[in-house]
């Protein structure tokens, strides 16, 4: 598998050639929306002549197509921005190339980065990196795929309720979704203010580790931002871990069951306690995200009206203009979140619906903030199924928001959560186990994973 | 069951500005009833007296100097991406 250390000889052109060729051998998988050739090559040239330098000097790496890049289009994977070029650079990507890092592209995702399958994407839907008639989950599908087949060493991605830990699982490769605020969202297509985090897929620990450190810290153009509190650390005593007993029941596939269980086992050999833990709550957490998401998407949202960029349609007046644009836009789960979006922030339904979520989302973040207390780490399957077929939920909206039942919670409570492989089905599908801790204990989640990759290895 | 019926989705598209096409309408009123059937379990949870949880930053009033910041991009860039502009202005249909 490739990874960091793999580019730290030899010249960045021919490394960044490379993975170019790669990544037009694998377009049947439908990873990558656009290349960004010609900028790629003039930094990996000026890394060669000694003018760009750094801890990724000549690596390169695939942005999530949420966001803004210099060089080629940024089209959130929608009809609306299909020709959008960026007058602006995310600023976890200039962090990115003030180290020397590359970017290659930009990979395929849920349109606006609503859903968990990559089969929302205006420009169809990205197939698993191990069985091609199978989701490669989503909404950062794109991203995990890319790292699976060795294109990239590490891609990046967004989660908002699951979108890089689903695919991570589904495509056998790392997914960091890091504490709320760790990482600047200036620059990236926002979904969900409250939940929205930037990350990284990989092949190990060690390169998601260094490429969190690189990407964290305080943006004055992100307020949400904390204090760059993320270092890389190394496991220096056992921990003690909790195995969720409501993400362990029968509604869950009996191999993710079976190699979570072994995973644990795992775990125990190394020395880390290992007991079961119950959070009745999240029962409920699913319910929750699927009112405070969609509110906070609604308004998110409002802005592709098509007058200041993106495409617009013919009308006659401004707001068949807004309707039009609109309507032609956005993809049918677009729309669906939209719409659910008004319905629980309209007049007569606030307290029932959105007030309400918020509250037992109190309850959710006191259930998490006790269990934490006497445990270090939470862990769970990261889905409850392996990669589903493709087609298999699209005509099912609730069916597929079920495949994030395991992911959304941490989300809602801004905890950091991360996928890593834990093993395949008898099929030789992967299937990842989620480590949930502490807000800020990012670096600790990594170290486990760390660790873990050594003992399996 | 939740039950929406063909103006409740009328009205949820004109808050969203959405103009939806024909035939549209039929398939998102199914979803939007089976998403608000399955959200409604949270009535089933006390929260009386619960404070509500609107951001997880943990922070409160984040305060700047008021200073400008252009962000490094100046208006004709932004006014490039504008579907049609004219005189550094955005040009819309007519409003009235």
């Amino acid at each position: 598998m490739v990874t960091i250390s793999n580019f730290s000889n030899g010249s960045a052109r021919a490394h960044v050639e490379a993975a170019i060729a790669k990544a037009r051998e694998n377009e049947s998988f439908n990873a990558i929306l656009s290349m960004t050739e010609k900028r790629a090559l003039e930094r990996a040239d000026a890394v060669d002549r000694g003018e760009i330098s750094g801890r990724l000097a000549g690596v390169p790496f695939i942005a999530k197509d949420n966001f803004l890049t210099f060089s080629g289009t940024t089209t959130a994977a929608s009809n609306f921005l299909e020709n959008f070029e960026a007058p602006l650079q995310a600023t976890a990507i200039e962090k990115l190339e003030a180290e020397g890092a590359i970017c290659i592209g930009k990979a395929n995702l849920d349109a606006f980065a609503h859903g968990g399958s990559t089969e929302n994407s205006a420009f169809g839907p990205t197939k698993n990196a191990y069985d091609d008639s199978r989701v490669a989950g989503g909404s950062s599908g794109g991203s995990a795929v890319v790292v699976a087949l060795d294109i990239v060493p590490f891609a990046l991605g967004t989660d908002t309720g699951g979108s890089i830990r689903q695919p991570a699982s589904f495509n056998g490769v790392i997914g960091v979704k890091p504490t709320y605020g760790t990482v600047s969202r200036y620059g990236v297509v926002a979904m969900a203010s409250s939940t929205d985090t930037i990350g990284v897929l990989a092949h190990s620990a060690d390169d998601a580790s260094l490429v969190m450190d690189i990407m964290s810290g305080k943006d004055t153009r992100d307020m949400t931002t904390l204090d760059d509190f993320f270092t890389p650390a190394t496991l220096d005593r056992p921990l003690r871990i909790g195995v969720i007993d409501e993400t362990m029941t029968d509604s869950v596939d009996s191999e993710v069951r079976s190699i979570t269980t072994a995973y644990v086992d795992a775990l125990r050999q190394s020395g880390h306690t290992v007991e079961a833990v119950s959070l009745p709550i999240l029962k409920y957490a699913l319910a929750m995200y699927y009112i405070v998401v969609p509110a906070e998407i609604s308004s998110n949202l409002a802005r592709y009206d098509g007058i200041r960029y993106g495409k617009r349609a013919e009308a006659t007046s401004l707001s068949e203009l807004y309707g039009a644009s609109r309507d032609k836009g956005f993809v049918d789960e677009n729309k669906r979140r939209i719409m659910i979006g008004s319905y629980v922030l309209s007049s007569g339904y606030f307290d029932a619906y959105y007030l309400k979520a918020q509250k037992a989302r109190t309850l959710l973040i006191n259930e998490y903030n006790d269990r934490l207390k006497t445990f270090d780490v939470l862990l769970s399957p990261t889905a409850p199924t392996p990669a589903f077929s493709l087609g298999e939920n699209t005509h099912d909206p609730m069916k597929m928001y079920l495949a994030d039942v395991m992911t959304v919670p941490a989300s809602l409570a801004g905890l950091p959560g991360i996928s890593v492989p834990a093993g395949k089905t008898a099929a030789g599908l992967p299937v990842g186990v989620q480590f949930v801790g502490k807000r800020r204990d990012d670096a600790l989640l990594l170290a486990l994973a760390k660790q873990m990759e050594d003992h399996n290895a | 069951m939740t039950q929406i019926s063909h103006d409740d989705v009328q009205h949820l598209a004109r808050l969203s500005n959405l103009q939806l096409a024909d035939g549209e309408e039929a398939a998102l009123r199914g979803d939007i009833e089976t998403i608000l059937d399955y959200v409604q379990q949270l009535s089933e949870l006390d929260t009386d007296g619960v404070e509500p949880t609107y951001q997880v930053t943990d922070r409160e009033n984040v305060w700047r100097n008021d200073e400008v910041d252009n962000y490094g991009i100046n208006t004709d860039d932004l006014l490039a991406l504008a579907p049609e502009a004219i005189n550094q202005q955005i040009k819309v249909p007519k409003v009235l």
